[in-house]
């Protein structure tokens, strides 16, 4: 599976005035890649990673995955891509407050119509993998947040899905934990998986096969 | 992991938020249950009253003044007899039964009687008050269907539907009871010298069944003594209309003729249609039951029509407060379940099934606390039995869901339709 981006540009608009997000990037992720994006704080980073994952729309240029353009799709086909292919791994977990760490990494399976046995199996061996097996029934705040890092990890994999898009995963993690998640990056890249990082930490960006840089929305590597 | 499983669990993480939108049905939904509760069994009590009371449309000659309903009866002013005629021809609906009087004060042994002449039939159906001693048999058309006490089943007749669809009982071979019996010969036969006396008549004069008494000059036989109703009647002396305008010389007149008409019919307009058939008498109804009755169920229908505008107010506002609320608080969490790949109808869906969950329990809820008001504060407030409808559930269910859908329904769809993205604040 190849994730490409054409000539992507993605405008915002601030009171009025057009504010360049992205401009002009064009970047390929072949299968396997392990991709860092760094670069000072507002330069795109976080854009490049919506729009890659079907998220936001550009405002000019493609993004392909599969060959398959997926702004060409409507919201609800995204969605449905990114069920089947795309992980999401974010600086705050987004985890859901109300659900134990079990039913989060169940979420998912649910969307993607796995039965209710088949969800709680692969949700808890995922967790396990993770050493959380302890914790299933935990609800996020009963959790740490290198656990609650990791309940998210065991989520974005919860559908297998080929290419992993992470916002920044050791951002709020103490450097102790944020080896830990990059080390579970490292160890499912080598399964096979694409996985593009944005971080501002130069000694995780240098664990990644290869480092592209942004600046003021455009691609300096 | 399912759908429910989520909305579950989110209605109890704000549990604030979500007492104050139930209270919201809640309390709306209990108010217009009890109401309507209550209204049904009150308009069900005066319309009783009503039918116990026997006649409820007086016809009295033009210039009569009403002053009471039962000694109305008792004025100088005559009309013509022919008005009986009229009546039983047209084609008026919910005239259930007719009974011409012409009535005079007399003298019987030194104390002060009325003497009323009456067509027999018709004035004894017309007297549901009398039923009551188990002497007479039901009223013919609107009314009470219980069965007259002491009328035992198999000497009832065969039962046909009536004007106002009541049942009235009919004979038909079966072997008449005594009730009917004592009403077939006194009723159907009152001969020109028998006479009905009412029980203070009777007791006074020391009368009984049996005995003779000279009504203006004229010896009668008492045929019966009638029951105790506590009306004026009680003071009447019955004789047949016919024998009473012949030995008053007076012609074929009346001074009043009670009619049994049913209560559905005259709030449709029934005494309207009398005035309109009989532009020279002056037609009435007992004013003040059929109108407290009116007004009381328009107070009732006004009541729940306000209520019903300020649950669909106070409660759709409230849930929408709610529910805009919990979409603007949940909003990161929408945009995690659309990037996990959750489409804008299962978004859509969560929020219209946590909307039904809320109008559903608040209309069960509210069905059982109306209920329970109505039939505790029901008989202490409005002074009657009042017992639950089941009815009123599905209609309070209804309403509550619809109320809580309406309130859900653009905040349902502000949900689905987020971006992502920006829901997400990470750009």
């Amino acid at each position: 599976m190849v994730l490409r981006i054409e000539g992507v540009t993605k405008n915002y608009n601030h009171h009025g005035r057009p504010v360049a997000g992205l401009s002009e990037a064009t970047l390929e992720f072949p299968k396997g890649d392990f991709v860092s994006v760094v670069g000072p704080s507002g330069s795109g980073k976080s854009t490049l990673l919506l729009v890659s994952g079907g998220m936001l729309s550009p405002t000019k240029g493609r993004v392909l995955l599969d060959e398959q353009s997926l702004y060409d799709l409507s919201a609800d086909q995204r969605a449905s891509v990114r069920r089947k292919k795309i992980g999401f791994l974010f600086q705050t977990f987004n985890l859901v407050p109300y659900l134990s760490a079990l039913e989060n990494v169940q979420l998912p399976l649910w969307l993607a119509g796995v039965d209710e046995v088949s969800q709680r199996e692969r949700a808890s061996a995922l967790l396990q993998r993770v050493g959380l097996g302890d914790r299933l029934d935990h609800k996020p705040s009963e959790l740490s947040v290198g656990e609650q890092q990791r309940v998210a990890l065991s989520r974005a994999l919860a559908n297998d899905p080929e290419i992993i898009l992470a916002d920044e995963p050791t951002g709020n993690l103490d450097p102790d934990t944020s080896q830990q998640i990059m080390g579970f990056l490292n160890e499912i890249n080598e399964e096979g998986r694409t996985i593009v990082m944005v971080t501002h930490d130069p000694r995780h960006a240098a664990r990644a096969k290869r480092t592209v840089k942004l600046v003021a929305g455009r691609l300096c590597s | 992991m399912r759908i429910r499983t989520i909305v579950w669990r989110e209605l109890f993480e704000r549990k604030n938020q979500l007492v104050t939108s139930f209270l919201a049905i809640l309390v709306g939904i209990t108010a217009i249950v009890s109401i309507k509760n209550v209204t049904f069994f009150s308009e069900k009590a005066v319309a009783k009253e009503l039918d116990a009371l026997g006649a409820n449309i007086l016809i009295l000659p033009k210039s009569a003044s009403l002053q009471d309903y039962y000694s109305a009866d008792l004025q100088e002013e005559e009309f013509p007899e022919e008005y009986v005629t009229r009546l039983t021809t047209s084609d008026l609906q919910g005239l259930d039964n007719l009974s011409p009087k012409l009535s005079l004060q007399t003298e019987v042994e030194g104390k002060r009687v009325t003497l009323t002449g009456i067509l027999p039939k018709s004035e004894f159906q017309a007297k549901a008050a009398w039923l009551g001693a188990g002497i007479f048999s039901r009223p013919q058309g609107c009314g009470v269907v219980t069965a007259a006490p002491g009328v035992a089943p198999q000497a009832q007749d065969t039962l046909t539907q009536g004007g106002c669809g009541v049942t009235t009982a009919q004979g038909a071979g079966n072997p008449p009871a005594k009730e009917t019996l004592v009403r077939k010969r006194v009723i159907d036969s009152l001969g020109s010298s028998e006479a009905l006396v009412g029980p203070d008549v009777a007791a006074s004069l020391g009368l009984k069944q049996g005995d003779s008494v000279k009504l203006l000059g004229k010896p009668f036989t008492v045929t019966a003594i009638l029951p105790q109703t506590g009306t004026i009647d009680d003071s009447r002396v019955f004789v047949h209309l016919h024998t009473l305008q012949q030995m008053t010389g007076k012609g074929y007149v009346l001074n009043a003729i009670e009619i049994v008409g049913c209560c559905n019919q005259i709030s449709k307009g029934l005494v309207q249609k009398i005035n309109k058939l009989l532009p020279e008498a002056k037609v009435v109804t007992i004013a003040q039951v059929v109108d407290t009755q009116i007004k009381t169920n328009r107070i009732m229908s006004r009541l729940s029509l306000i209520f019903l505008v300020i649950i669909f107010l106070v409660g759709g506002v409230s849930i929408a407060n709610y529910m805009y609320a919990n979409v603007f608080e949940r909003r990161r969490e929408i945009g995690t379940l659309m990037a996990l790949g959750a489409g804008s109808s299962l978004i859509l869906r969560m929020f219209v099934l946590k909307a039904c969950l809320l109008g559903l329990t608040g209309g069960i809820c509210g069905y059982a606390l109306g209920t329970v008001l109505a039939v505790t504060l029901g008989p202490r407030l409005a002074g009657i039995p009042v017992l639950p409808m089941p009815v009123l559930l599905a209609w309070a269910v209804g309403l509550s869901l619809a109320v809580a859908l309406a309130g859900s329904y653009f905040p349902a769809r502000r949900a689905a339709h987020l971006d992502p993205c920006a829901t997400l604040q990470e750009v």
